[in-house]
């Protein structure tokens, strides 16, 4: 039944992982062994079509966006692309007014995400951590904004920032003519307001995160750190939050990714107009905008891409040398 | 009394740090479903009583008839409709392709397995934009004469089906090849040396232990996938081809007049995700925290 060439088991031979690889290794090596031409065949359909389809889309896609970034293309034809270096990224630079607000815009939404909701996300999983009643209730409560869709949330959120029928401007007053807070239309507001809608679904979403990180605590530290006679807050300073590590990394790039992909929310309130510029809206408005100039939407793009990958390629490095070693 | 039963009587005593927490939680817990409370309010009211007493004064009528109109009007059911014919292929071809590619990572050394997983993982966390103008492009140039409506890709079902089966796939795959893993070696190895065939090793052996990590997944991509906004507003032209969530957009300036008709037919979008949410709350957050527990 064996249809492995020599040449494949010599190889594998001839370098032995260490330590309890080789071992897995053999067993796998077996398996390989066991497989028949049909079983190959099975094999290789089973992960090339999904592998196809997912490169076609993905990382075709975004390699074309950067080999599209350095040319100018009216779309029609593609004789019609022109080669044009970094033309396109020097006019980002330089002549876009609202390139710079825009990365300046995400950064900040970042900087909020991480500073606000983040740690009371992670304040009111402690909280909920803690074996009391209606824990579940709450969970819910706050797990809401996240299951909801975000252009929903956009919607809801009018609602209370309206400057003639919102809740706020009804509370306060302001929905008079010449009281006017426009809470949407102030470049000055405008970002801020939607950034605490954001901030009211990324508290859920870290709070369940964090969650699951403590349901994996070893309860038998508390207790020890407990009779240690620490307090609350010293334990879970030096004893919980240390071992929230794995947690705080998928959380850090989970916000850092959300940071850049935020677009459903900042479309839906305003368009991205003055004040709430974003990298991706830009992208979008390029596309379907009046004015579609490919090579320079890609060259937007292509920033956002750089910026990611960043934050993507070491924490992938992290998560598969670990998976490695597991 | 048994000595566990005094040792937990001892532990939970009415104490005032307890009061004080559940009235803070709860007071935090109100303060978060506020905005939810109020656009369900607004959409109760009649626009004819908010827009002579104002938005903030005691309601004297309560009822659903911007729900019912908001329905009616803007053609709903033809959206969901549209959403269904997307989400449905999209969360089981995605659930297909990824454990085949899960499956044959976790199952099988072939020395690419792990650039492979590297490639999927790597390629879900891209910015959606990273990708969309080749994307666009490239959904205008396929002609599918014949197959779809509109010709192209472009415009189309498929098109959307093919992008989230693409995109997601990436997730599941990482998921589901951890949850492979933690499945003993022997299992198959055993079912090799009878002589089963690798179909049957995937198909009877190994997908229907991963039942509980597909149904947590399946929950997470339905609510995904039918609250996606942006692929859908860039990739589907015609407005009537639109699933319900990108629908909303268009749906506000046409056909939702006045604030409580939007926030009646916001909250319409929203009833199918809340159904989902409270009936699998228990799958859906434990497979949005299978891909990160291990991360």
């Amino acid at each position: 039944m064996t249809t492995d060439t020599p040449t494949k088991s010599q190889e594998a031979a001839a370098v032995p992982p260490p330590g309890r690889a080789s071992e897995k290794k053999r067993i796998q090596q077996g398996h390989k062994r066991l497989l028949t031409r049909r079983d190959r065949i099975t094999l290789a359909f089973m992960a090339g079509v999904p592998t196809i389809l997912h490169v076609v889309l993905v990382w075709v896609t975004a390699l074309a966006s950067i080999l599209l970034a350095f040319t100018s293309w009216d779309g029609i034809g593609f004789d019609s692309i022109k080669w044009v270096g970094f033309d396109n990224f020097h006019q980002l630079f330089t002549d876009n007014p609202q390139f710079w607000p825009a990365v300046q815009h995400n950064v900040i939404w970042f900087v909020v995400l991480i500073l606000i909701p983040t740690p009371f996300g992670l304040f009111l999983a402690v909280q909920l951590d803690k074996k009391i009643r209606f824990s579940r209730v709450y969970q819910t409560a706050f797990f809401l904004p996240v299951v909801i869709s975000l252009a929903c949330i956009g919607f809801v959120w009018q609602l209370i920032y309206n400057p003639d029928t919102g809740l706020i401007n009804s509370i306060i007053g302001a929905n008079k003519p010449g009281h006017y807070i426009d809470w949407i239309g102030d470049p000055k507001l405008n970002l801020w307001a939607v950034l605490i809608a954001a901030s009211w679904r990324h508290t859920g979403y870290m709070m369940i995160l964090y969650l699951a990180g403590l349901k994996s605590v070893d309860p038998s530290l508390r207790e020890a750190s407990a009779l240690d006679g620490a307090n609350e807050w010293q334990t879970f300073k030096s004893v919980i939050f240390p071992t929230l590590r794995p947690t705080n990394t998928v959380v850090l790039v989970v916000t850092i990714i959300e940071a850049l992909r935020a677009f459903d929310l900042v479309f839906v309130f305003n368009k991205g107009a003055q004040g709430t510029e974003l990298l991706s809206i830009l992208v979008t408005n390029n596309i379907i905008g009046e004015s579609s100039r490919i090579g320079y939407g890609s060259a937007i793009a292509v920033v956002l891409l750089f910026i990611s990958l960043i934050v993507i390629i070491p924490y992938l490095i992290a998560t598969f040398r670990k998976e490695r070693r597991a | 009394m048994s000595t566990v039963s005094a040792l937990a009587k001892q532990r939970t005593p009415i104490r005032p740090a307890r009061v004080l927490l559940h009235v803070f939680l709860a007071g935090t817990a109100l303060a978060w479903l506020a905005p939810l409370l109020w656009a369900i309010f607004s959409a109760m009211r009649p626009y004819s009583e908010t827009s002579a007493r104002g938005y903030l004064s005691w309601p004297h009528t309560l009822n659903f008839d911007n729900f019912k109109n908001a329905f009616t009007q803007s053609d709903m059911t033809h959206y969901f409709g549209n959403t269904l014919i997307i989400a449905v292929p999209a969360v089981l071809l995605t659930l297909f392709l990824s454990s085949m590619v899960a499956f044959y990572v976790s199952r099988f050394d072939f020395r690419i397995n792990l650039f492979l997983l590297l490639v999927f993982t790597a390629g879900n966390l891209l910015p959606q934009q990273v990708i969309i103008t080749p994307l666009y492009r490239m959904y205008l140039l396929t002609n599918l004469p014949g197959i779809t409506a509109s010709g192209k890709l472009y415009d189309s079902a498929l098109g959307l089906v093919l992008i989230h089966v693409a995109f997601q796939s990436g997730f599941c795959a990482f998921v589901l090849s951890n949850y492979m893993r933690s499945l003993p070696h022997e299992l198959t190895e055993a079912a090799l040396v009878d002589g089963a065939s690798v179909w049957r090793l995937y198909w009877q052996i190994t997908l229907p232990l991963c039942k509980p990590a597909m149904a947590a997944l399946a929950t997470l991509l339905s609510i995904w996938i039918y609250n996606d906004f942006f692929w859908a507003l860039v990739l589907i032209s015609t407005g009537e081809n639109m699933p319900i969530t990108s629908a909303l957009n268009n749906l506000s300036g046409q056909y939702f007049t006045d604030p409580n008709l939007v926030a009646a037919g916001s909250l319409l979008t929203a009833i199918p995700t809340l159904i989902v949410y409270f009936v699998l709350q228990k799958q859906f957050v434990s497979g949005l925290t299978l891909g990160s527990a291990k991360g």
